[in-house]
């Protein structure tokens, strides 16, 4: 190949692929677990926080760490109540033991 | 740890992140899926904080952040749920914005070149501006579930004209941010200003039951919101877990479209459903007839039918009826009675909600089948229950020329015996008359869902 690629156009391909990969996962999502869907992917989307670390990461003291840091709460908000609301609701789809089903 | 540990940590934080949302594709599996999610992200904060040096600010804020959430997760409502996760959104797009100021303000502490180049001013606009859009949005689409606002569409002249006019002031003004050579404030928050501005006036003309659209758009939203900020900082985990959540969204959002028949961008346009409460007219003006019953008679008849199928809806979210449902359904399994739950995708406030709420009771998931799974079985079921639910079950749907035409509805009209349970003879979401409360084989029962579920139990 001639010359370097631009960054830019290998996180495109991540993204092209990433969108087809999600778009085969989500179709074999069950409709019934549409909800905890919702809340998973809502915590995932919580990875934000990776970036929000990053704003409050630099040592030097200045406003843009204390940004960050609010950043950070708010995406951990997230990160936290999005994987444990879901663990709260998977756990009621639990097969129970003794079937009350015919 | 060096650049090249770091990005494969991530890649395998990534697929973790895939394995997760691969994992829900079945009840059993979807706990191990979630365990999944978990681990993706303990290894992506676990490795992020190795490039950062404020421990004790980082590691202080995520104690209080993950404290906040566990309580929110723990204490939270299931018939809250889309109010959790509406506000949830408006999180990751207030995050968002903010990485993307700090980002502007300091491109070194994210590997960015001192001035910044317009690859970076593009990725950043783009961030900042979902990210906005997703916050206010959310943050509407939040009062407007949780009731402090209500759920009729707010509408004026010119809205639509309104808002693109101000969709092109804020493209313009993320043009002059992007062409000017030095960091221009500004532009930048003015866009930004705008983008919140703009989030607010898009929600607030869609009502109420539109909203598991609204609800999935946003989910999208806030993964395309995070994927923006990978871009702009070239960390292709970003990238790949907000294009998972922003692909997720969007397939919902289409899901729940096709479920009621109508276009996207029509319901992102809103104003549907404005009279939605009033009392329905009839089209000849002409008083029709239905049969109201008690409580008594129906738990009569459920109990001597061979065979019933309970349609919940909304009206059983808000009257909390889920438990009392529950029970019902096992004083009638103990009589021999065959009891089904169909569900409707978009019954409820969001997608899966009536999944979630029927799981909470503990009503086995066997037991609850979806619209394509059920719709043949009511021609030769005895009983059908419909609980708060009405557009989702109205023939209407079949007759051309009606506004709802073409709706894939529940085809509850078929079944021998029908009894509904509504508050009044109130008109559905859309506005529209429901026949099915006029056939003569149907009975309306009229009062609070879970009142009325207990009456029914107490008569068995």
């Amino acid at each position: 190949m001639i010359g370097e690629i631009d960054p830019v156009i290998i996180n495109l391909t991540v993204f092209v692929l990433a969108v087809f990969v999600g778009y085969h996962v989500v179709w074999n999502v069950t409709p019934a677990l549409h909800t905890p869907l919702m809340s998973v992917t809502n915590a995932i989307s919580g990875i934000i926080l990776v970036g929000a670390m990053l704003a409050a990461g630099p040592a030097e003291t200045d406003w843009g760490i204390w940004l960050g840091a609010v950043a950070v709460t708010l995406a951990s908000i997230n990160v936290f109540g999005g994987f444990l609301v879901s663990q709260r609701m998977l756990e009621m789809f639990k097969k129970k033991d003794k079937k009350g089903n015919a | 740890m060096s650049a090249n540990v770091v990005a494969l940590a991530y890649l395998v934080a990534s697929v973790f992140f895939i394995l997760s949302l691969k994992g829900l594709s079945s009840p059993e599996s979807a706990r191990r899926g979630n365990l999944f999610g978990m681990v993706g992200m303990a290894i992506a904060i676990g490795t992020t904080l190795t490039l950062t040096q404020n421990w004790a600010l980082i590691l202080g804020c995520i104690a209080i952040g993950g404290v906040v959430g566990a309580i929110v997760a723990q204490r939270v409502q299931m018939t809250a749920m889309p109010e959790l996760v509406a506000f949830m959104h408006s999180l990751v797009g207030l995050a968002a914005v903010f990485i993307a100021i700090t980002a502007v303000n300091n491109p070194v502490s994210f590997g960015l070149p001192a001035v910044l180049p317009k690859g970076s001013k593009l990725e950043l606009f783009l961030g900042t501006f979902i990210g906005a859009m997703t916050w206010s949005g959310s943050v509407i689409a939040f009062l407007k579930l949780s009731g402090r606002m209500s759920g009729t569409p707010i509408v004026f002249t010119g809205q639509h004209l309104f808002n693109l006019l101000l969709a092109i002031a804020m493209i313009g003004f993320g043009l002059w941010f992007f062409f000017d050579e030095t960091t221009n404030w500004t532009a930048f928050a003015a866009m930004t200003g705008i983008a919140f501005v703009l989030g607010f006036l898009i929600i607030i003309p869609i009502g109420g039951a539109d909203m598991p659209v609204v609800i999935s758009m946003l989910n999208s939203y806030s993964g395309w919101a995070a994927a923006g900020i990978g871009f702009s900082l070239g960390n292709p985990m970003l990238i790949i877990a907000g294009s998972l959540v922003g692909s997720s969204g969007a397939i919902l959002s289409y899901i729940m479209c096709k479920a009621m028949n109508r276009p996207f961008l029509s319901v992102i346009l809103g104003g549907f459903g404005s009279d939605g409460g009033a009392v329905a007219a009839t089209a000849d003006g002409a008083q029709k007839n239905y049969r109201s019953g008690s409580a008594e008679d129906a738990a009569f008849l459920m109990g001597n039918a061979d065979s019933v199928i309970i349609v919940p809806g909304y009206g059983l979210a808000v009257a909390r009826a889920q438990h009392a449902v529950k029970e019902l359904a096992e004083k009638l399994h103990k009589k021999g009675v065959n009891v089904r739950f169909a569900i409707h995708p978009v019954a409820g406030r969001m997608p899966g909600h009536m999944n979630v709420l029927l799981a909470e009771a503990e009503i086995p998931y066997e037991q609850v089948l979806e619209m394509e799974e059920i719709n043949s079985d009511f021609s030769n079921t005895d009983v059908v229950l419909v609980l708060g639910a009405n557009d989702v079950v109205n023939p209407a749907a079949n007759v051309p020329g009606s506004p709802i035409y073409g709706m894939p509805i529940l085809d509850v009209h078929k079944a021998r015996t029908v009894m509904v349970v509504k508050r009044s003879m109130a008109a559905g979401y859309a506005g529209l008359d429901n026949d099915l409360f006029y056939m003569d084989k149907t009975m309306m029962i009229f009062g609070d869902a879970k009142k009325m579920v207990e009456n029914m139990v107490k008569a068995l």
